[in-house]
């Protein structure tokens, strides 16, 4: 739940960044209270700082580029795509500990099967893309959720694009 | 008529299906359910293979048009001497009542004929079982007239007759009989309906059988999907996984021992066969890499599934019993997904995108010769072979999804429901009746409906919650 918050605030930020058509439009952004309603582990009174390598580290220091998004039954890399990558790649390589997962996703504008292969297609050329630029392997591994997990909800196109993507989340 | 694809003592399904007569030898109605036509060997043909025995006498096999405005009365079931059962406590006369409901539901909520049910009708008498009371029948321009009985027997299992008669000849025109288990009285009623609809019609039979499905609830990013399972009509449904974790795209085994679905289960997309005898699920294949899409061949000796090796998914093939090497049978760069086997097994027609966009293709059962077959526009997804075998069932995608039909050659394409979303054709174990699930825009509510081969008798089935992903098992054995 908590992951999913966070994809979901960090993806609205990533809009208000980007002006490509292939992105998604821009939406309303969570308040952000909803940040930091994550549960601490402890019921410690003061918050520690996100730990280098954590899901939350991770987001944060992306701020969006930890999700790309693709055209309609497509899984190529544009250069879009390739930034954000790259700022990926910098903090793997930066910080050599973390290890990550690549979630492929689908719109629901498609058949459920084909949905999981594409999605699978996606989780695999963002990973690719990281190991290009020197990601070990060994440190990524791929999921695809097919049309299981949209981020928006609605039924057009500004949500089937944004539900279009490949994230990589850290496994903590 | 009736053929079952095992003999029911390997199934271990307590259902005999005997003719009447054997069964009541010291009941002097029975003596009335002894016609010559029916014979002994005859009789003991049906106990031991199952088979029905073939109708003599009258033919009366009406065309399509004709029998869907056909009138038919379905009466109360009678019986012998009313007395509790585990299936009805308030007695076996109420248990005829709710029989001859079941056969009614059957015949009306599948668009076929224009049957008249039991609560709208006089009640017949045991003996009037045997011997109809015509002029009552007549005067109600009931063409065809059902008739039958429940009798609760000594060990405890249930004897249910079925008795179709024309009303305008007044002659009896097939009858059967079943001994089960009181807990499987809505089998007998469903043979029933089978028998009055195949003799009709001149189609196989497909209300003894079930389905298994995705149940689905919670919001549209949240959604919590069960496998579940029940009966052609809605009943006797049951939630087989807890919804912990996301199930999808179930398969029944033709012998329905087993179901292979997929679950996310250990974080990834696998796919598990699940026995429903024991409870226990096994991974279709020992490998790390994501497996979706099952299909049982129909034989239930090899799985189909869809494997990504790298991002590329292609489709395989393993035994069923497990163990096996799994065979690759797809080798292109493109997605190979799906998968479903001609009713001989020797051909299969799957889904790739190595046009640029999901198309049908055919090939052989060892992955040669294969040849894309849908050349009419839009995109072809989720074939399903009829179990006939004449017709392809598959998703239409050109705008909105809907459910279309083509010849195995990809010819004759005929689009059969007009939605925004529907996807993943079934088809009933006669294939005539398509089963799908239709998604709203907006919501994401899903529903299955099913529909027939002319598109006019649509219909949504009842179900508990939301539901998706339905595969429609062959007929009970």
């Amino acid at each position: 739940m908590n992951k999913r918050l966070i994809i979901a605030v960090t993806l609205s930020s990533a809009l208000a960044l980007s002006a490509c058509k292939k992105e998604p439009p821009e939406t309303t952004p969570l308040p952000p209270q909803d940040t930091t309603s994550t549960p601490a582990p402890t019921p410690a009174p003061t918050s520690t700082a996100p730990q280098p390598g954590s899901q939350q580290h991770f987001s944060s220091a992306m701020s969006g580029a930890d999700t790309i998004y693709f055209d309609t039954d497509q899984s190529n890399i544009d250069t879009e795509d390739a930034t954000a990558l790259r700022r990926q790649a910098e903090y793997l390589l930066q910080y050599t500990g973390a290890r990550a997962t690549v979630e492929g996703h689908a719109d629901e504008r498609g058949t459920r099967d084909y949905n999981l292969a594409l999605g699978e297609r996606r989780a695999n050329a963002a990973k690719n893309y990281l190991v290009s630029l020197g990601v070990p392997e060994s440190r990524l591994r791929t999921v695809s959720y097919g049309e299981e997990r949209p981020v928006a909800t609605g039924s057009n196109e500004q949500a089937w694009a944004r539900n279009r993507r490949a994230v990589t989340v850290m496994i903590d | 008529m009736i053929r079952l694809r095992f003999p029911a003592a390997i199934a271990g399904v307590a259902l005999a299906l005997l003719a009447t007569p054997a069964m009541a030898q010291d009941d002097d109605l029975m003596s009335d359910l002894d016609p010559s036509s029916i014979g002994a060997d005859e009789v003991e043909d049906v106990a031991i293979e199952g088979d029905a025995p073939d109708d003599e006498g009258i033919s009366v096999t009406v065309t399509a048009d004709a029998w869907q405005d056909l009138g038919i009365a379905i009466a109360a079931f009678a019986t012998n001497r009313d007395q509790p059962t585990p299936a009805n406590s308030q007695g076996t006369q109420a248990l005829g009542l709710e029989l001859a409901r079941v056969v009614y539901s059957d015949l009306r909520f599948n668009g076929l004929f224009r049957p008249v049910g039991p609560d709208a009708l006089p009640r017949p008498s045991y003996a009037q079982i045997t011997d109809p009371a015509w002029s009552t029948w007549q005067g109600r321009s009931a063409e065809m007239l059902v008739h039958g009985y429940v009798r609760a027997n000594d060990d405890g299992r249930l004897t249910v007759g079925c008795y179709l008669y024309d009303v305008a000849l007044q002659s009896e025109l097939v009858r059967e009989g079943w001994v089960v288990q009181p807990s499987e009285w809505r089998r007998a009623a469903h043979k029933c309906a089978d028998l009055v609809y195949s003799r009709l019609s001149g189609e196989d039979p497909f209300f003894d059988s079930r389905i298994a499905y995705i149940a689905e609830t919670g919001p549209k990013d949240n959604r919590v999907k069960r496998l579940a399972i029940m009966d052609s009509d809605g009943a006797n449904h049951r939630f087989i996984t807890n919804g912990q974790s996301t199930a999808l795209t179930p398969r029944y085994s033709p012998d329905y021992a087993k179901i292979a679905y997929l679950s996310y289960v250990d974080g990834n997309p696998r796919i598990y066969v699940y026995d429903i005898g024991s409870g226990r699920q096994t991974l279709v294949t020992q490998s790390s890499n994501p497996t979706f899409a099952p299909r049982w061949s129909p034989d239930g000796r090899y799985i189909l599934y869809s494997m990504a090796v790298s991002g590329n998914t292609d489709i395989y093939r393993v035994s069923a019993s497990g163990g096996g090497t799994p065979e690759r049978l797809t080798f292109s760069p493109a997605i190979e997904v799906g998968g479903s086997y001609s009713p001989d097994g020797s051909q299969i027609v799957f889904e790739s995108d190595q046009s640029g966009s999901q198309q049908c293709y055919v090939m052989n059962a060892d992955g040669s010769n294969a040849r894309r077959i849908s050349f009419f526009g839009g995109r072809c997804a989720t074939p399903e072979w009829s179990p006939r075998g004449d017709q392809i069932a598959f998703t239409r995608i050109a705008g909105d999804f809907n459910i279309a039909v083509m010849s195995p050659q990809g010819r004759n394409m005929r689009v059969l429901t007009d939605a925004w979303h529907d996807e993943a054709p079934t088809w009933a174990p006669n294939g005539r009746i398509i089963q799908f699930f239709r998604t709203e825009r907006g919501s994401g509510d899903t529903s299955i409906w099913q529909v027939d081969l002319t598109g006019e008798n649509e219909r949504r089935l009842s179900t508990p919650v939301g539901a998706s992903d339905p595969a429609w098992g062959p007929v009970l054995p």
